[in-house]
């Protein structure tokens, strides 16, 4: 049906996008894991750190790779507050009110940037935009491939973190047991938060990788969300591996049904794959036992 | 009227129960006792509907009721309590009962009716438009039974009733879990509280590491020494008998 | 159900039935109508969400096909409005059960049937943007010819009064489902799922009931969207906008009660056109409101409005009771 060279170029530019999903939903799932809520803000959040890079890039001058060394403390920052004087003490600890309250957010975020930025979709110009790289039997592009190479790398040093770290440690701790973590005197709501903001830190990084070769309206970040959920619930909550494979995963399926069916139809193999997952195994490829 | 065979329950490499068999005849009260992780709540489940066995059959009756799902047995009689109670939170106590009522009054009235007249049969009566989250454990303990009772039950399971109530709480029950085996109901009831399984059963299973290890009436299990080695360790029995023997 | 049960809402609808005879800028009536839509959407949310308590976060899906099926029917078939009315309430109760079964066989509830419902949602709309039948990315329009027997009226008037009579029946089933055993028994698995099971309800048939009379409610209002505004895209039907002002209302307006859904919708529509009158037309200004007063609602008052209401109500007794000093 298709020439080889074509599925494989599908395939390969399916794992370089959904790199950077797996960077999306890392934050996602890492809050899961440890919160054990659903984050519904992390699409306008998203969209605020794409929107960042933007009037970064306009009003400073500054490249978007650049901007990943200050933007990704900020957002950072943004998330840890956001968490421990918004989030947190907003649901009273109920499961659905997080939920909801995460909602709100959402909703506050990305029409606080619609008021902002209007609805008029928004691209930046760098000189590398159009690069590519010639591999032989198809040519890739050159930010997508520096995308995948930094999503990687962040998902190494993340790791690194919750592994060797103290504070990944305690972040650990929080999230198997809750209770016994503050019992050893680890400060439950502080560590939260800095789940919340490594969360939003990612975010930041993804933007700053999207950025160069994606254009940004308000309603953006929901898109990617969406697909980021179906990554999280496909490789498990609160499983890092399982959103990267998972990430991969649906990049790769992502790709090969628009070529099938076509642009508008492509993001449906992803929903029913979502569905189709929650339905049957709702735990995922890595996810604890629910 | 309950009849449980070989029953056999397994999570991955652990046996919890292993080929455990009773029965609970009709209009008696029937214990289940054993040392903690003695898999009597997994027994209890199995029982209960919310388990399925890996192994063997639950009879009531005859009907084997095995697969059955949990609403099903309540439609055939069988009505359970919680050991870690659930009420109904945000309602009242005469909208808690009149659910279980429900099940056997489509209207409303009625339902509230026997609510109301069950409230009254397990002491709740002065209660009836309290939250049910204002209760005291004594009072949630009393509102299980009183919604199970509303079910009209032919069976009743009680699974730890008089866990967390203090002494004169407990003295308090045992006359009501009387009651209502007096008016009909078979009841099998799993619980640590001594004194009460003492008073209140005929018949009592000792469960210990998944297994049947003894049965009979209270005072031959009690003195049983298999059973006083579960409880209390290898080689109290010996101790004990010594013990006896040497202060005769 | 006792007459005296029933007085508040005629009292209420009476009232609001009355609005069009004082008043009859067409801005109004149009703010009015829309509200309504709103709040029956919102009352259908309620059904599942308040009484049930399953949060679906993807009401659009019932929305939408209520919407589309009968702006198709007449379209595409010419069927009669009216009867095309009735069978997209009955289309959008079909996608309510197939939703239903699908989630709750599989035992999804909290997060996971929130997400499953926003990933139907999105499926839906997706499917519209890109299929002929429905118009694709244009849409589909409804033939202007008003005429009272083709469901489209001169007065808006009528439609609000249309709108305000469906209210009225939703509001009369809700009171229903307050003293009905089918009610008792979803208000029980709402508060524990595994007493509720012991105690004899079939927890599936009791949620897909549910969500069933919640699709349809919800559909109605698309019907009659479709029938006000006589044009859809894939974004007015399925988008997540209708998804969250389903949920809006009754949170904010008292979930989980009879007039929750409508004093919500009415609080946040007016408070939204309030805003955007004082702020100017800036696109989303009154969204960051309805956002920002969630957040708050959830924080500050879960109980909504009517819960705010009953609180200063039992205080103010309590300090009658207490004589002064």
């Amino acid at each position: 049906m298709f020439a080889p060279e074509i599925v494989l170029t599908a395939v390969l530019n399916g794992l370089l996008t959904g790199s950077v999903y797996a960077l999306i939903a890392l934050g996602l799932t890492l809050v899961y894991g440890v919160l054990h809520i659903i984050n519904f803000a992390h699409g306008a959040l998203l969209t605020a750190a794409m929107f960042a890079v933007l009037v970064v890039h306009l009003g400073l001058g500054i490249d978007p790779y650049v901007a990943i060394l200050f933007l990704t403390p900020l957002f950072y920052a943004l998330g840890y507050l956001l968490q421990r004087f918004v989030i947190g003490p907003a649901s009273h600890g109920s499961d659905t009110n997080l939920l909801l309250v995460t909602l709100g957010l959402s909703i506050v975020i990305e029409n606080a940037l619609l008021a902002v930025f209007r609805s008029d979709t928004r691209s930046i110009d760098v000189p590398y935009a159009f690069s590519s790289i010639d591999i032989g039997f198809t040519l890739l592009s050159v930010p997508r491939v520096i995308a995948f190479a930094v999503a990687l790398g962040v998902a190494l040093v993340l790791g690194a973190l919750l592994t060797l770290t103290d504070i990944g440690k305690s972040i650990r701790a929080v999230a198997k047991e809750k209770l016994g973590a503050a019992l050893v005197g680890i400060d439950v709501n502080h560590v939260y938060a800095v789940t919340f903001g490594l969360g939003t830190a990612c975010l930041a990084v993804a933007a700053c990788l999207l950025m160069p070769t994606f254009y940004v309206t308000p309603r953006a970040g929901n898109a990617f969300v969406l697909v980021a959920f179906t990554i999280v619930v496909l490789g498990g909550m609160g499983s890092i591996l399982g959103a990267l494979l998972g990430g991969l995963i649906i990049g790769v399926v992502e790709s090969l049904c628009g070529l099938c069916l076509g642009e508008s139809l492509g993001q449906i193999g992803i929903f029913l794959i979502f569905i189709l997952v929650l339905l049957l195994r709702p735990t995922g490829l890595f996810g604890a036992k629910a | 009227m309950l009849a449980v065979e070989r029953v056999t329950k397994r999570f991955g490499g652990l046996v919890a129960v292993n080929e455990a068999s009773l029965t609970a005849p009709q209009g008696r009260i029937t214990g289940l006792i054993g040392p903690n992780g003695a898999g009597k709540t997994t027994l209890f489940a199995v029982i209960a509907g919310f388990e399925a066995p890996t192994a063997g059959r639950v009879l009531l009756d005859g009907a084997d009721i095995t697969a059955e799902p949990v609403h099903r047995r309540a439609l055939r009689g069988i009505a359970r309590t919680f050991q870690i109670v659930q009420p109904f939170a945000g309602l009242t106590v005469r909208e808690n009962i009149a659910v279980g009522a429900h099940l056997r009054h489509r209207a409303r009235r009625d339902a509230l009716a026997k609510a109301e007249a069950v409230a009254w049969q397990v002491g709740l009566g002065d209660m009836l438009d309290r939250q049910a989250d204002s209760l005291t454990v004594a009072g949630r303990k009393r509102l299980e039974l009183g919604r199970a009772l509303a079910t009209m039950p032919r069976l009743l399971l009680l699974d730890e009733v008089l866990a967390g109530l203090n002494p004169s709480e407990i003295r308090d029950m045992i006359p009501v879990v009387r009651a209502i085996c007096e008016s009909g109901v078979t009841i099998l009831m799993v619980e640590h509280v001594m004194q009460a399984v003492m008073s209140l059963c005929e018949h009592i299973y000792v469960l210990a590491e998944g297994l049947i290890i003894a049965e009979g009436p209270p005072d031959a299990v009690s003195r049983d020494p298999r059973v006083i080695e579960a409880y209390l360790g290898h080689g109290a029995a010996t101790r004990s008998r010594s013990r006896e023997t040497s202060h005769a | 159900m006792s007459a005296r049960g029933l007085l508040p809402i005629a009292v209420v609808v009476g009232l609001l039935a009355l609005i069009p005879l004082g008043v009859s800028a067409n801005t109004v009536l149009n703010f009015l109508v829309f509200t309504l839509i709103i709040a029956i959407a919102a009352q259908g949310w309620n059904i599942l969400g308040g009484y049930g308590g399953q949060f679906s976060f993807g009401h659009a899906a019932f929305f939408g096909t209520g919407a589309y099926a009968t702006a198709m029917l007449q379209v595409h078939l010419g069927l009669n409005s009216w009867i095309a009315f009735a069978i997209g309430i009955g289309a959008g109760a079909a996608v309510g059960l197939v939703i239903g079964f699908l989630s709750f066989r599989s035992g999804l509830r909290g997060s996971y049937f929130a997400l499953i419902t926003l990933a139907f949602a999105e499926v839906l709309r997706i499917v519209a943007n890109a299929s002929a039948a429905t118009g694709g990315a244009a849409g589909i329009l409804i033939k202007l010819d008003v005429r009272p027997t083709n469901f489209q009226f001169h007065s808006r008037a009528a439609f609000f009064w249309i709108a305000l009579a469906i209210v009225a029946v939703v509001l009369v089933v809700t009171r229903w489902l307050e003293h009905s055993r089918f009610g008792a028994q979803l208000i029980a698995v709402r508060e524990n799922e595994d007493a509720a099971r012991a105690l004899g309800v079939d927890v599936l048939r009791v949620k897909l009931g549910a969500i069933i009379l919640s699709a349809a409610v919800t559909a109605s209002a698309g019907c009659l969207y479709a029938q006000y505004f006589l044009y859809l895209d894939s974004t007015i039907a399925y988008g997540v906008w209708i998804s969250v002002e389903a949920l809006l209302a009754p949170i904010v307006g008292g979930i989980g009660t009879v007039f929750g859904p409508l004093i919500g919708a009415l609080a946040l529509h007016g408070l939204g056109n309030l805003t955007s009158q004082m702020a100017g037309r800036i696109p989303g200004i009154d969204l960051v409101v309805y956002g920002a007063l969630l957040v708050l609602a959830i924080a500050f008052a879960p109980k909504g409005l009517l819960g705010l209401v009953k609180r200063l109500r039992t205080r103010v007794t309590r300090r009658a009771i207490a004589g002064p000093g």
